[in-house]
């Protein structure tokens, strides 16, 4: 980073129960409740946020432009400053960091980050074709635009280039549901086997029905602050150690077969035979994992990281984004599942709140809703807000939130420290 | 200037589709014809016509792309058209049951994306006359055009080779 700017803390944070469809609420409501569960978690005031980010994917599922300043107007924020930020399925995770940079610059000393999605208003085809959109639609999209069929080809290159297997995939789906079932904001917590992963009707060959997120509805905000307000204003604030971002091209046929960008516990004989990024890896990850580690000083990942919240809407991504982490050698990430690495009990707990697989993708509100549930564990407040201690990982001093775009066309890392 | 104080809007007998009434959930339609250029991209699809599969190469750095772009992603530099040989290989392949709106009449379909020898980036297609048990990677593919254009990039797709 150039200019470290000032410290930025979260201080609170909402969350509505995700859900297939909840047409009671249109996106204004929904946001509203995770906002005023998230201003009544610290008595904090409307008069005491300085401004906000809006953070929602695509004007095509509700066929409303500006549904952010409608979201502003609603919560009672204008005339305070505010824009609207999108990538994809990253939106969530940019928005976040585009808070962090208003309350870094000094811009502002509170800022609101909130994140809705409502895909219900079309059928699950057509919210299907609206995603597709964000590929080339001169090259990708009229060839049969689908993102499971772009995400199960890189699936497919990964179990050639390093032995990853479905079964392994599979075990991806079983942790990340089964860690749902003890968290009350999620959409599909289920207790599943391998064999029912694989069982589940085929969506694009090697991913099933279980092995993909669904749509959603859903909203989640994130409050951050400047280290006075954030001191004055909440017992236990958590830092924003670090961000990091990373882009690659648009269309997968485009990416380069050249070297891995190494972390510090990597060499480059450890890939010697590898052609990067190819297919198999998200450049974008690695790229934003990279900055974000030298921001936070962090040099041995799997070592220094206590939890992780990352972008799951495919098993096969989670397995990749292990590697493009460092929590694992590229090449290893379908071992790091089968050994329970990740697992809640695991060396470095992955997705204890069931990631979006289970918890459920709508997309603007996903990367905040990470923010959100990464706040609880640091606070180690899961019981308080959960209502279960499950999934509170003890002692988690240092957590990692990961969204992630397209074809891992953005990817964004954030490194939040308990303090 | 007239003022009519009884003036009635004209109603139809049209109606709304009503999914539910609490909350109330109607059938709302949208849509639209865009007139898309495929601008610089433009002889690719034309090329596809007299049965050539264009891809790009960099006039500086003389990087190719088997998906044609008219800068260079390495470099920055100009590219210029190249002709990609008929034949390549399965890089990666997938079968989707499952899709957007618009292809789902024609699942399951295969996608692949094909490597050429000299070239530095893939292709994206679709790939007929085998089953998803039938593909692996480095099969070798060759590509086929359809006789009535349709200016789309499925004017060209992919059977099996003989080796």
């Amino acid at each position: 980073m150039k200019h470290k700017g000032r410290n930025v803390y979260m201080i609170s944070g909402g969350v509505t129960k995700f859900a297939k469809a909840s047409p009671e609420m249109d996106f204004r409501l929904r946001v509203k409740k995770a906002f005023d569960y998230a201003l009544n978690d610290i008595n904090l005031g409307l008069d005491q946020i300085d401004g906000s980010v809006a953070s929602y994917f695509s004007d095509h599922f509700q066929r409303q432009l500006m549904s952010g300043i409608m979201v502003q107007d609603y919560l009672g924020l204008t005339p305070k400053p505010s824009k609207r930020v999108e990538g994809g399925g990253a939106t969530g995770g940019l928005a976040f960091q585009t808070g962090f940079e208003e309350v870094a610059s000094g811009r502002m000393d509170v800022c609101a980050v909130y994140g809705f999605e409502t895909m219900s208003h079309v059928n699950t085809w057509k919210g299907n074709e609206f995603i597709a959109l964000a590929s080339d639609t001169n090259f990708d999209y009229p060839v049969g635009g689908f993102y499971t069929g772009y995400y199960a080809m890189m699936a497919v290159r990964h179990m050639h280039e390093f032995g990853t297997t479905v079964e392994q995939l599979a075990k991806v789906s079983v942790k990340n549901h089964g860690n749902a079932l003890h968290n009350p904001y999620a959409q599909s917590p289920m207790k599943l086997t391998v064999e029912d992963v694989r069982k589940s009707p085929m969506v694009a060959y090697p991913l099933t029905r279980l092995d993909v997120c669904t749509m959603s509805d859903g909203a989640a905000v994130a409050i951050l602050a400047s280290e006075e307000k954030a001191f004055e204003l909440c017992d236990k604030p958590v830092l924003v150690k670090s961000i990091g971002t990373g882009t690659d091209t648009m269309r997968l046929a485009d990416r380069p077969f050249g070297k891995v960008p190494l972390l510090p516990n990597e060499k480059e004989s450890d890939y010697k035979n590898l052609k990067y990024p190819g297919i198999h890896s998200f450049r974008a990850g690695r790229t934003a994992a990279k900055e974000a580690y030298e921001g936070a000083g962090i040099t041995d990942p799997l070592e220094e990281i206590d939890v992780v919240e990352l972008h799951d809407a495919y098993t096969s991504s989670e397995i990749q984004t292990y590697e493009d982490l460092g929590l694992c050698k590229y090449g290893e990430g379908g071992h790091f599942i089968e050994e329970g690495k990740s697992a809640l009990k695991g060396k470095v707990p992955v997705n204890p709140s069931g990631g979006l697989l289970a918890s459920g993708h709508p997309v603007g509100a996903t990367g905040i809703m990470q923010a959100v549930f990464m706040l609880w564990q640091l606070q180690g407040r899961i019981k308080k807000h959960f209502k279960d201690d499950a999934l509170q990982v003890h002692n988690a001093k240092r957590g990692l939130i990961h969204s992630h775009a397209g074809t891992g066309t953005y990817v964004t890392v954030s490194i939040m420290e308990a303090v | 200037m007239t003022i009519n104080y009884d003036a009635k809007m004209p109603e139809s007998q049209e109606g709304t589709e009503v999914y539910n009434v609490d909350p109330l959930v109607v059938k709302s339609t949208y849509s639209i014809d865009y007139i898309h250029s495929y601008a610089q991209d433009s002889e690719f699809f034309r090329a596809l016509g007299k049965r050539k599969l264009l891809g790009s190469k960099c006039r500086k750095c003389g990087y190719t792309y088997a998906t044609p772009r008219a800068h260079c992603m390495m470099c920055g530099a100009e590219t210029e058209w190249y002709q990609l040989p008929n034949k390549g290989r399965i890089h990666t392949f997938t079968t989707c049951y499952f899709g957007s709106e618009q292809f789902l009449s024609q699942t399951p379909f295969h996608l692949v994306l094909v490597e050429f020898d000299g070239v530095d980036s893939l292709f994206l297609g679709r790939l007929i006359g085998a089953d998803t048990e039938d593909l692996r990677i480095g099969m070798p593919v060759v590509a086929r055009f359809k006789r009535l254009q349709t200016f789309s990039p499925t004017d060209v797709y992919f059977v099996p080779a003989k080796e």
